[in-house]
């Protein structure tokens, strides 16, 4: 049983001076029955494991453990990215195709597995572990260079300090010594203090300068770091220029008095506004606030002068109809285009969206060319107009088109004597990808 | 000596030597365990006014050049990429070339750490920490530049999954994302292998540290290590887990750098030799790159007897067997672009070593292919001068490869219409430059305050180190008289002793 004395020690360092020594003496430790011992060397030395009768870490399998766990992470972290949350879609390809995803899975997993090894390792050892008795010895310094020592700690149930003495120096230790057990500190120095508190003070100027920023108000505008594209040396329209350049110190000029310029001459009725040559022009607004004026335009029926409606102005009208129109219209313009099919699965009704008009009603049906021209150009109700992207003469071609759909694709109208009649199309009955859900 | 010696069936004796002992891994007739520490522990611990001169005159240049990499990047990042010769149809020039160049750099260093461990090189003991640490500054030059390639360096945070304010999220099937997560984890874990490594020998030099600075700095990053054979137990059990898991990664890095190449569709690129063949590539050049800084090291800092003329040799032979294998994956690719029968193939391989950058081709060839030939002479492998020269020509050749295949492959893609010529500008040739003194700055403070060889490493396979010797005086171990093998030689434990 220890003595008062050896309350005082960490334990008894016996120090040996080759591999054969610390071998040797670790057997006999071992032997003797002693449990809370170990011995020091400055490199590994191998076998002495057996000797000392250390038993295999169990670190490998933690690894195991963690590096499947990082393929687990690597392989949800895509599925959960570029499936689930925010789907690709490339070429038609599946959302999921496990190939492409190994390598970042597998680099994950190594990553896991190595990170853990690591610090793995260090728990296991107990480290960082700076306020060693041992350190405090100033013979065991040698120990990272090139001597072995053995110590057997006060707290081991069979230790007696003069018993340890006598066993160690019988194994022919070097040198025989107690270690004591003070835990004082050795004093840092003074800048380190001062480098310490300086540190952290400074550290707390970022995180000051961003509650400023989220809680006080100011009136400046807010600090630019990156500049972008954000100035850039030009003048933006509806802006003042004081260059004394101009009398009226405008950046934008106006046209000289006067003139049209090349192709703005707007003196066929027929074909820029859809209305009969002589009438009324209507102002360049939606069809609804045209309709709400009350003023009564002479719509046109059938197709301006012109155009002439032939085969390829049909093929041209499908094709911008198909660029233009159909991601809402649908390519058989019965309303089920992409966009609205997805507006439909995210319920985007519930937040204001107004789905697209079937092309097939009765109301598209009965606008005439005109009104139809002016919807394409100007927009109607929500719909946007595409006078701005879509020039007259192809405005006047999908207007042929969209007759031609009409006239072909109301299968849901057919007479009942041709067959059972074909129920119409409906958002469920379209497949829409899973993405931003 | 034995029955099995030749003179038995009249062949020549081998007189005293046992030919299963290999050379001694540290020359030298008095070397142990304290001369070891000693020579290594020697070199971070003279005062900084006795620095060798030839360490600040290196450190001035490397200095300069990182401020002209830091002008250069400042002028890039306030200018925009614009600065660069980047432009169509060539739209990876420099930049990309100097990051699969300096990523390449990167692999020698795991690959003797981990590769070399697995496989039972004692011979790597006296160069892996310095091919450890040149691997991790390679990595961070390597990631430089990709980095600032992006263009809008403040964005750069938009490589990684996090989540953001526009509810997007990166493209796992592009292989550039893929070469996000291998370089980062590449970085880390060299980071994290080669700081392991030293926590012993940081140990050393903390005990040996004489004032306040270094006991608190060393102090703090050996973490408290004793020494202690249980903490040794877990510890060489980790860096096995670590060096087994190094390897593969070290394989795949380079193959995922290759895969931003291969899964394109440029005559050239797309083919499927790019793995294996960036791979031996990137061992190449890491090799050439790793005799490229110990030859003068150890010739500055009096480490020739721990890195001997046998590592050299050693060295020698790798940088010409991957040069073979380079060379044989030159030829390959040509086999195939004509056996293939592809005409856009074909023509990018013709146009490759006969159209306008032959130049270019060639000075690869002779580089990669032609000069490490001379190593199949002994005498040359022990010519420092020709190995100094070798590896640097190797350099030399590995960074026209990189320009070679991103270059020629893009300026001449199917449209003759979109053909053209690239041409550096000076930002393109200062910042490569700039980032020799990133590389060299941090490997130069290294060498000058870290433990620059592992000492355990190499204290755990001198002769001594496995007892039993009778080479030490204090000789009252030796209850075994199995006579131990020097390191170096057959890895059977020599002291298995069984207890009595």
């Amino acid at each position: 049983m220890a003595d008062s004395q050896d309350q005082e020690l960490h334990g008894v360092v016996g120090y040996f001076t080759d591999v054969d020594g610390i071998k040797n003496a670790s057997r006999k430790i071992r032997d003797a029955g002693f449990q809370r011992w170990d011995t020091y060397t400055p490199f590994p030395v191998h076998g002495i494991d057996g000797e000392m009768g250390i038993k295999p870490t169990i670190l490998p399998w933690i690894v195991l453990g963690m590096g499947l766990t990082g393929m687990g992470v690597g392989l949800l972290l895509q599925w959960y990215t570029n499936a689930y949350d925010y789907v690709f879609e490339i070429s038609g390809k599946p959302d999921w195709s496990l190939p492409a995803n190994i390598p970042v899975a597998f680099e994950t997993t190594i990553a896991f597995s190595a990170f853990t090894t690591f610090f793995g390792m260090l728990a296991l050892n107990k480290l960082p572990h700076l306020s060693n008795p041992l350190h405090k010895l100033e013979r065991f310094k040698r120990v990272t260079d090139d001597r072995f020592a053995l110590c057997i700690e006060a707290t081991d149930p069979a230790f007696h300090a003069e018993r340890v003495r006598t066993l160690l120096a019988g194994a022919n230790a070097e040198f025989v010594e107690d270690c004591p057990r003070d835990t004082s500190r050795a004093a840092l120095p003074m800048w380190f203090h001062g480098m310490a508190a300086l540190l952290t003070c400074l550290t707390f100027i970022p995180l000051a300068v961003a509650f400023k920023g989220r809680f006080a108000t100011s009136d400046k505008p807010r600090y630019h770091v990156w500049p972008d594209m954000d100035w850039q040396r030009k003048r933006k329209t509806q802006t003042e220029w004081n260059t004394g350049l101009f009398e009226d110190n405008r950046a934008m000029r106006l046209p000289v008095a006067g003139t049209i310029p090349l192709g703005e001459l707007r003196d066929d009725y027929e074909f820029y506004y859809g209305v009969a040559q002589g009438s009324i022009a209507p102002p360049p607004v939606s069809k609804t606030e045209v309709d709400d004026s009350g003023v009564a335009y002479q719509w046109l029926d059938g197709y301006p002068t012109a155009v002439v409606v032939d085969e390829a102005l049909l093929e041209r009208g499908r094709q911008r109809y198909n660029i233009n129109c159909s991601m809402c219209h649908g390519v058989r313009g019965n309303g089920l285009g992409s966009v609205a099919l997805r507006a439909d699965k995210i319920g985007a009704q519930e937040t204001g969206w107004v789905a697209p008009k079937s092309l097939l009603e009765d109301s598209a049906e009965n606008y005439s060319n005109g009104e139809l021209f002016h919807i394409a150009s100007h927009g109607v109700s929500s719909m946007y107009g595409y006078a701005s992207s879509v020039t007259t003469q192809d405005r006047w071609a999908i207007v042929s088109y969209v007759r031609a759909l009409q006239a072909t694709q109301g299968i849901d109208r057919l007479p009942d004597d041709v067959g059972p009649a074909q129920p119409a199309p409906r958002p469920e009955d379209f497949r829409v990808s899973d993405s931003s859900r | 000596m034995s029955s099995q010696d030749p003179a038995a069936f009249g062949g020549p004796s081998f007189g005293d030597e046992d030919p299963r002992q290999r050379p001694l891994l540290v020359d030298g007739e008095h070397e142990d365990f304290a001369s070891v520490t000693q020579a290594v522990s020697g070199i971070p611990e003279v005062e900084l006014q006795k620095t060798n001169k030839a360490w600040i005159a290196c450190f001035m240049v490397s200095l300069g050049l990182l401020g002209v990499l830091g002008a250069m990047l400042a002028h890039l990042i306030l200018t925009g990429v614009g600065v660069w010769g980047n432009n169509n149809p060539v739209y990876w020039g420099w930049p990309i070339v100097n990051f699969v160049f300096w990523v390449g750099i990167g692999h020698a260093g795991t690959l003797i750490s981990a590769v070399l461990f697995l496989t039972r090189q004692n011979w790597r003991t006296a160069v892996n920490r310095a091919a450890e640490a040149m691997t991790i500054f390679a990595v961070v030059c390597a990631g430089m530049f990709p980095g600032v390639h992006i263009g809008r360096v403040w964005v750069a945070y938009w490589l990684f999954p996090l989540p953001n304010q526009m509810a997007m999220w990166p493209n796992f099937r592009s292989p550039l994302l893929w070469d996000v997560f291998a370089v980062s984890t590449y970085a880390s874990v060299s980071l994290v292998f080669w700081y392991m490594g030293m926590i012993p020998d940081l140990a050393t030099l903390r005990d040996r540290a004489s004032n306040t600075a270094r006991k608190i700095g060393y102090g703090i990053f050996s973490l408290g290590w004793t020494g202690s054979s249980r903490h040794w137990h877990r510890y060489e059990r980790a860096y096995l887990l670590l060096a087994a898991l190094a390897t593969p990664l070290v394989l795949s890095v380079h193959s995922v750098v290759s895969f931003d190449f291969a899964t394109s569709q440029v005559p050239g690129w797309h083919t499927t030799i790019f793995p294996p063949y960036f791979v031996a590539g990137a061992i190449f050049s890491g090799f050439a790159m790793v005799l490229t800084l110990m030859v003068p090291a150890r010739q500055f800092f009096g480490l020739k007897h721990i890195i001997t003329m046998k590592h050299i040799d050693v060295m020698c032979r790798i940088l010409m067997a991957t040069g073979l294998l380079v060379g044989y994956a030159y030829a390959i690719e040509f086999f195939i672009a004509w056996y293939g029968g592809v005409q856009y193939e074909s023509f990018a391989f013709v146009n490759r070593a006969f159209g306008n950058y032959a130049w270019a081709y060639w000075i690869m060839v002779s580089c990669n292919v032609i000069f490490p030939q001379l190593f199949w002479s002994q005498k040359m492998r022990r010519n420092l001068w020709v190995v100094m020269l070798i590896s640097i020509t190797t350099n030399i050749g590995m960074w026209f490869e990189r320009f070679v295949i991103t270059v020629t492959s893009l300026s001449r893609d199917f449209l003759p219409s979109s053909w053209g010529y690239f041409s550096p500008t000076w930002v393109d040739m200062l910042m490569f430059l700039g980032s020799f003194g990133l590389f060299f700055t941090l490997f130069l403070l290294f060498l000058r305050f870290l433990p620059t060889v592992a000492m355990a490493e190499v204290k755990s396979v001198m002769p001594q180190a496995h007892g039993a010797h009778g080479n030490e005086t204090h000789g009252h171990g030796a209850h075994d008289e199995t006579p131990a093998l020097p390191a170096g030689g057959a890895q059977t434990a020599p002291a298995q002793r069984h207890e009595s």
